[in-house]
């Protein structure tokens, strides 16, 4: 069992090449001038255009009219990322600790009307929740962006699994020295489950950053923009383009998935502990 | 449940009425609404709408358009539920027998999880385009003139080796933490009764990760069927047209571009049953994986 295998390791490096290497390729491209990679293909070496690209991007490109930048695409997507996560962990953590730790009536109604959330995904109610959202007036806003897609039970699901296995003793503990409900989850709970939180916000932040759908029915106004909704404005503007901006194009590739990546690369063992764990 | 509960007559509706206050507003009343609105045809001015039944349904299930999208989906769906799976497998079996490296392995393999569908689909169509995409050269090497966002079955092509790419890390994560879950005697035992290393795979480590499996068999489907929008939407530039397509980017297309809120509405409906029957054979193995696992 313990020999060297060298097949397997051949396999594992042809994975992980597959994996790699077309976003090193892409983010080597972004580096060159669109010319040269519409003359040559992509690029396997580093250009010299890595700082006027990069910095028109952020500065400058987006959208039609010009008035957005990747800058501001930036902090929308890490408001609709940061936002999602920390609204997704608000809510499911207080009402995990309400069905876990509460004697109600009307519990299980709650449970299942909760619950039952996580049957339909948003993509299978687009029209009339877009609908709803228009009704409420909050079209073009942060919260038409983050609100609707908190309207699932996810998180509530991993919180409540998590407080089930924490031990009994502690409540009786804190009970017998006198602490209310207010106190046993601000002084006890919510220490206890950081690490849980700490791998939820990750699963969340990434599943609010990488967002695409809802984005583009919500926002049509530039400023709203999040660089993974910016992806549209691109393809639109190759259309009819004779040499496309393919190293903007890539640049915008890379700064999209970079936030996200790097969160999961490196939390990746609290990351994997939340996924894997939680969704059981 | 816990024996140890507070009981007070307030504090716990307070804790739950944030998030019950937004799931009836953003889940429970659009799902609703769109179950109404399938029964019913919009004045194309705007003048109300007239009930008409399950006329939408039958008008939906009668398009040989929709149909042949329908198709589609159903064979997108399972090669890249099947290739995703089986090549995560193979992965994560492998990283799981390397005893040197085997972290460095999985850090990776696994990134990939973090780049959003659409991000992907675009790498995807500058890989596969016709100036300079070198796929499109390989593929040319072998002489198969591809044309992704013109030939059908090239686009379709694209759209599962992004969407494949895509996925394998998620399941793969999946499948190494499955493996080492299995306890270590286990695979000791089998070592010494049975010498071939296939053998054991298929008698004993296959079936422990059964429930694994499972759970992301139905992942997966859910996975092809709803978040690959981003990328068929890259792939197929804005322009649908001749593309392959599926189901939920035609939900899209005829609600928000056509303005038929019915047939839309109908749509999302029967997606919603396919979902339903879905996510209920999930967590009907869940239970059961609870109770005996």
């Amino acid at each position: 069992m313990s020999r060297f295998k060298p097949l397997d390791h051949l396999i594992l490096m042809l994975g992980a090449f597959v994996m790699i290497a077309p976003v090193v390729m892409a983010f080597l491209t972004s580096t060159h001038s669109a010319v040269e990679i519409h003359q040559n293909g992509l690029m396997l070496s580093l250009g010299d255009e890595f700082l006027s690209t990069y910095g028109k991007v952020l500065t400058h490109k987006g959208g039609f009219t010009g008035q957005v930048t990747g800058m501001t695409m930036l902090m929308n997507s890490l408001i609709l990322g940061v936002g999602f996560a920390v609204g997704k962990i608000i809510l499911s953590m207080l009402a995990a600790y309400a069905l876990v730790y509460f004697r109600m009536p009307l519990a299980s109604l709650f449970f299942w009307i909760i619950f039952t959330t996580l049957l339909l995904p948003l993509e299978v109610r687009i029209l009339p929740s877009y609908e709803v959202v228009q009704g409420l007036g909050m079209l073009n806003s942060y919260s038409g962006l983050i609100v609707p897609l908190l309207a699932s039970a996810t998180g509530t699901f991993y919180f409540r699994q998590f407080f089930r296995s924490v031990p009994e003793e502690l409540v009786e503990a804190a009970r017998i020295d006198g602490a209310g409900p207010v106190r046993f989850f601000l002084d006890i709970l919510v220490p206890i489950s950081r690490t849980m939180i700490a791998a939820i916000f990750i699963i969340m932040f990434v599943y609010g950053w990488n967002q695409y759908l809802w984005p583009t029915l919500m926002t049509n106004d530039e400023g709203y923009y999040t660089l993974v909704r910016g992806i549209k404005t691109i393809l639109l503007a190759w259309i009819g383009s004779n040499i496309p901006e393919y190293n903007e194009a890539f640049a915008l590739t890379i700064l999209a998935m970079l936030p996200p990546v790097l969160i999961v690369v490196v939390f990746q063992s609290w990351f994997i502990k939340g996924l894997t764990e939680s969704d059981k | 449940m816990k024996r140890a509960q507070f009981s007070s007559p307030l504090l716990p509706y307070f804790l739950l009425a944030p998030q019950l206050a937004i799931i009836f507003i953003f889940f429970y009343w659009p799902s609703a609404q769109a179950i109404q609105s399938s029964f019913y045809i919009e004045d194309p001015f705007g003048f109300g709408a007239t009930f008409v039944g399950l006329e939408n349904y039958t008008t939906v299930l009668g398009s040989s358009e929709y149909l042949r999208i329908a198709q589609f989906t159903l064979v997108f769906t399972l090669i890249v539920t099947f290739l995703s799976l089986s090549i995560a497998l193979v992965l994560a079996v492998k990283a799981d027998a390397v005893l040197t490296g085997a972290s460095t392995y999985r850090s990776l393999l696994m990134w990939v999880y973090a780049i959003a569908p659409p991000v992907a689909g675009l790498m995807g169509i500058m890989f596969f385009d016709q100036h300079i995409g070198p796929l499109v050269d390989l593929a040319a090497l072998f002489g198969w003139d591809m044309r992704v966002g013109v030939n059908y079955y090239d686009t379709a092509f694209a759209m599962v080796v992004i969407a494949v790419w895509k996925q394998i890390p998620y399941n793969f994560i999946f499948f190494l933490s499955g493996l080492q879950a299995i306890p270590k005697h286990l695979r000791e035992a089998a070592a010494i009764d049975c010498r071939s290393e296939l053998r054991r795979f298929w008698t004993v480590t296959l079936p422990m990760l059964a429930p694994t499996a499972f759970f992301l068999l139905i992942i997966n489907m859910t996975y092809a069927l709803f978040d690959t929008f981003g990328i068929i939407d890259v792939v197929t530039r804005n322009e649908p047209a001749n593309n392959p397509l599926t189901l939920v980017y035609k939900v899209y297309l005829d609600g928000f571009r056509s303005n038929d809120l019915g047939g839309s509405s109908a749509q999302s409906v029967i997606l919603m049953i396919v979902v339903l029957v879905l996510t209920m054979a999930q967590f009907r193995f869940i239970e059961r994986r609870v109770h005996y696992g």
